[in-house]
């Protein structure tokens, strides 16, 4: 992976950013697709036991015949991307402004296995809102970033680089591009490098919305059980950690086992990253073997992130994201103190195809003070990439009262 | 892997067997080893998050520029194999029998990461025991299969090959040898199939030797599972040992629940010769840090070399079978460790470095036949493979009774 930035007179400045992949990446990773060695096929009918076999070969077929990473690359470089290193960490970052000069700033967190591709459609409406159904009331000026060791942000070399680390490093890069005054968006490690920014209280933030209650794994067992919401809910997160969680527990105990094989091969890359949640699975799945897309999850828009993921080469120091934060469960729940306190208003949205989807009662018992909250009537845990434009929604409905 | 064996007419009749490696498929494999595309180095000076860099590089510097399979197939070839269909599923086993007619039959069952590979040093200690400075009476006929899906059994296409099933397939080759009064022993899955043939205690079964014992009493098993605070009245002994089970299912589980769950994400294990290896070394932390310290250039106080590593690892490569052996975690409805029911009689040797290095008060109420128990001074997981000058008096000694 090339890149090409700005020579600096300081690190801590930020530089200017563009894509360019050099092409013979692009035929290495072509020939590597083509000479995969394929497995027997799994002995079920349904994705019980991973990544089915006929989606694969059928994503490794667009890949190596359809796909074109060169439109990706052009669709991120039309947008204004830059570097600054925060922390001894080169953080790469989307920053559109808005022509609305009194947007809010907001700055919004992927998670895995995303990137700032999830993210591309959103730009437009909440930017430009006027061109998208919204007022200019509605304006953001957005910052994406890619997380420490994902995308076109560095991997940390060294211990320490769990979510709430990153959470202070969104803080100072937000000081750092002038706002003392933003909210953050954020879902799945996303929601939990969000969340901590605002137990942090960290400096500027006002208010912040999520998509996914990581609470849940620290205090799931806590929660309500009564309603026929909440049980169904319960009943998710109980499959989750029964028949979910593999690709979870491997990463946060073991990143560099998995990594090898993310590394050496994409098809590797491409299951590790399709077995995420059941409700996903089965929507890429469509795009591939039924030729039927939900929403934005296209076979060009997954595979722009798989293929980012590949020439990045972030299999491992992705997953290792999850090691650090899985210490930091476990030192957090072994110390016995409760998380601290939020003092800023949070806002929640509720899609119905998230792995678990969270009650109302669920995210009051986390956020007792809860500004904003709805149950959308599509989406997944990919909301941003799957329906841009009921998440764009959610997001100027959530903040709305914080202007 | 390309391999003979004799046409038959009848599937279940035993057929002679050769393996047969293309010089295309070696070729193929040092041409991935050679092209492995690396991460960066792991974060850490240990192995809490899997194999280091420096020691897969080693292993694959010493795997594609020195390593040479033909000695171990030469090896094999000097063995005699054959093949079976049992339960509609092709079976490979090497059958030794011994020059002393009234020898023990004995099925010796490896597990996972396993083959028959583990099994060779064994052979002839085992079948020829005067040339190995043992008595004529200390002498078995030795039958060792390889698993279903593993090495060149045949890999099911349909569910339900769990170590239940296998047990009784177990006893029907037994039985198709024409052995109507036999002993069997296991490590690891083999254990756990062993454990199980003694549950189903066909009448030809008159014993069994364990080196991974089903032996943990139900409230320990149950507080380990849960990590919960260990049952009152436990001895120093025993605490040991439930902390070093807490450890490993809090820490060390990772590759059993993806394999457990989705087998068939793990694409890599089957296109990447580097991923196939990791993943195969990351076992438990005793072998993984033993294994490391081969290909490290030191000792891993055992007696393994880097060969019999590469001997194992590229059965597994040349037949394709990481993912089809990792579906047996899948397939299980079994603890690993508590208590099974075995009520024939049980022989039960305890390698130090086992994960579940089962002290005798566990294992007397285990197994209320036993008739032998021993704790070695060194050994871990795959004793017969470490520390055959071990293993196999253990044996001798644990089966003597019952000739």
């Amino acid at each position: 992976m090339s890149v090409t930035t700005d020579t600096p007179s300081s690190a801590t400045e930020i530089r200017p950013f563009q894509v360019e992949v050099p092409e013979e990446e692009l035929d290495d990773l072509r020939q590597r697709i083509a000479a995969t060695r394929w497995p027997s096929k799994e002995l079920v009918a349904d994705r019980s036991q991973g990544v089915q076999l006929a989606t694969i070969q059928e994503l490794a077929r667009y890949w190596t015949s359809d796909y074109d990473w060169r439109t990706c690359e052009a669709k991120l470089n039309a947008l204004p991307q830059f570097t600054t290193e925060i922390d001894g960490v080169d953080i790469h970052f989307i920053h559109v402004r808005s022509q609305h000069e009194d947007a809010l700033p907001l700055i919004m967190t992927h998670g895995w296995p995303g990137s700032v591709t999830e993210l591309l459609e959103t730009v437009g409406p909440l930017t430009d809102p006027t061109a998208h159904g919204g007022t200019p009331g509605d304006a953001f000026h957005l910052v994406l970033p890619s997380l420490p060791g994902y995308g076109f942000s560095g991997e940390p070399t060294e211990l320490g680089w769990d979510a709430a680390r990153t959470g202070r490093a969104w803080a100072e890069l937000m000081e750092r591009l002038g706002y003392t005054r933003y909210v953050a968006q954020g879902g799945d490690v996303g929601a939990l490098v969000t969340d901590l920014m605002g137990r942090q209280a960290v400096e500027g933030l006002v208010g912040y919305h999520l998509s996914l209650l990581t609470a849940v794994l620290a205090i799931g067992d806590r929660l309500p059980k009564e309603s026929e919401q909440e049980r169904a809910a319960a009943e998710a997160v109980a499959t989750f950690r029964e028949d979910g969680f593999g690709y979870f527990l491997e990463m946060a105990t073991r990143p560099q086992t998995i990594g090898y094989a993310l590394l050496d091969s994409p098809v590797a890359l491409a299951a590790w990253m399709l077995d995420h949640d059941t409700d996903s699975y089965y929507k890429i799945s469509r795009a591939f073997v039924d030729g039927e897309p939900v929403g934005n999850l296209t076979r060009e828009s997954i595979v722009d992130n798989i293929t980012l993921y590949w020439l990045t080469g972030t299999g491992p120091s992705t997953a290792r994201s999850y090691w650090e934060d899985g210490r930091a469960l476990a030192a957090a729940l072994a110390s016995g103190q409760p998380p601290p306190a939020v003092t800023v208003p949070v806002g929640f949205t509720t899609f119905p195809g998230e792995i678990w989807a969270s009650p109302r009662s669920w995210v009051e018992a986390v956020y007792p003070d809860l500004a904003y909250f709805n149950e959308a009537d599509r989406g997944g845990h990919f909301a941003a990439w799957e329906e841009p434009d009921v998440f764009a929604g959610e997001v100027r409905a959530a903040f709305r009262s914080l202007r | 892997m390309s391999v003979t064996t004799e046409k038959s007419l009848d599937a279940t009749a035993i057929r002679p067997f050769t393996g047969e490696t293309p010089q295309a498929d070696l070729d193929d494999l040092r041409a991935r080893i050679v092209a492995t595309r690396w991460p960066e180095k792991e974060t850490v000076d240990d192995l809490s998050q899997g194999p280091r860099l420096a020691t897969m590089q080693a292993l694959a510097r010493y795997w594609a520029e020195e390593y040479d399979w033909s000695k171990c197939e030469e090896r094999l070839d000097a063995l005699p194999h054959f093949i079976t269909e049992i339960d509609g599923l092709d079976i490979h086993f090497i059958h030794v029998r011994s020059e002393h007619e009234d020898a023990l039959p004995l099925i010796v069952s490896h597990g996972w990461p396993g083959s028959i590979v583990e099994q060779l040093k064994i052979i002839d200690p085992l079948t020829n025991p005067t040339a190995h400075g043992a008595s004529a009476a200390d002498a078995f006929h030795l039958v060792i299969p390889s698993l279903p899906g593993y090495g060149f059994s045949g890999k099911p296409t349909t569910t339900g090959w769990d170590a239940v099933r296998i047990a009784s397939a177990w006893t029907e080759l037994m039985k198709r040898l024409g052995y109507t009064r036999f002993a069997a022993q296991g490590g690891d899955w083999g254990a756990i199939v062993v454990d199980q043939m003694g549950v189903q205690a066909s009448p030809e079964l008159i014993g069994i030797h364990t080196n991974m014992p089903g032996a943990v009493p139900a409230d320990v098993h149950a507080a380990v599972l849960s990590g919960g605070p260990a049952p009152a009245g436990l001895t120093d002994e025993e605490t040991r040992i439930y902390e070093n089970l807490k450890v490993f299912f809090a820490t060390d589980v990772g590759y059993a629940q993806e394999m457990g769950t989705h087998p068939q994400a793990l694409y890599g294990i089957a296109d990447s010769p580097v991923g196939l290896a990791a993943w195969m070394i990351d076992h438990d932390a005793a072998s993984m840090e033993g294994i490391s310290r081969v290909f490290d250039g030191e000792d891993d106080g055992w007696g393994l070399t880097r060969d019999d590593v590469l001997d194992n690892i590229t059965l597994y490569w040349l037949t394709n079978t990481g993912i089809s052996s990792g579906r047996i975690y899948r397939e299980n409805k079994l603890g690993f460790y508590d208590v099974k029911g075995v009520s024939i009689p049980v022989a039960v040797s305890i390698f130090p470095d086992e994960i579940d290095a089962a002290p005798r008060s566990w294992v007397e109420q285990a197994y209320p036949k036993l008739m032998h128990y021993n704790q070695l001074e060194k050994g871990g997981h795959f004793a017969a493979w470490q520390v055959p000058e071990l293993f196999v008096p253990e044996v001798r000694t644990g089966l003597r009774s019952l000739r």
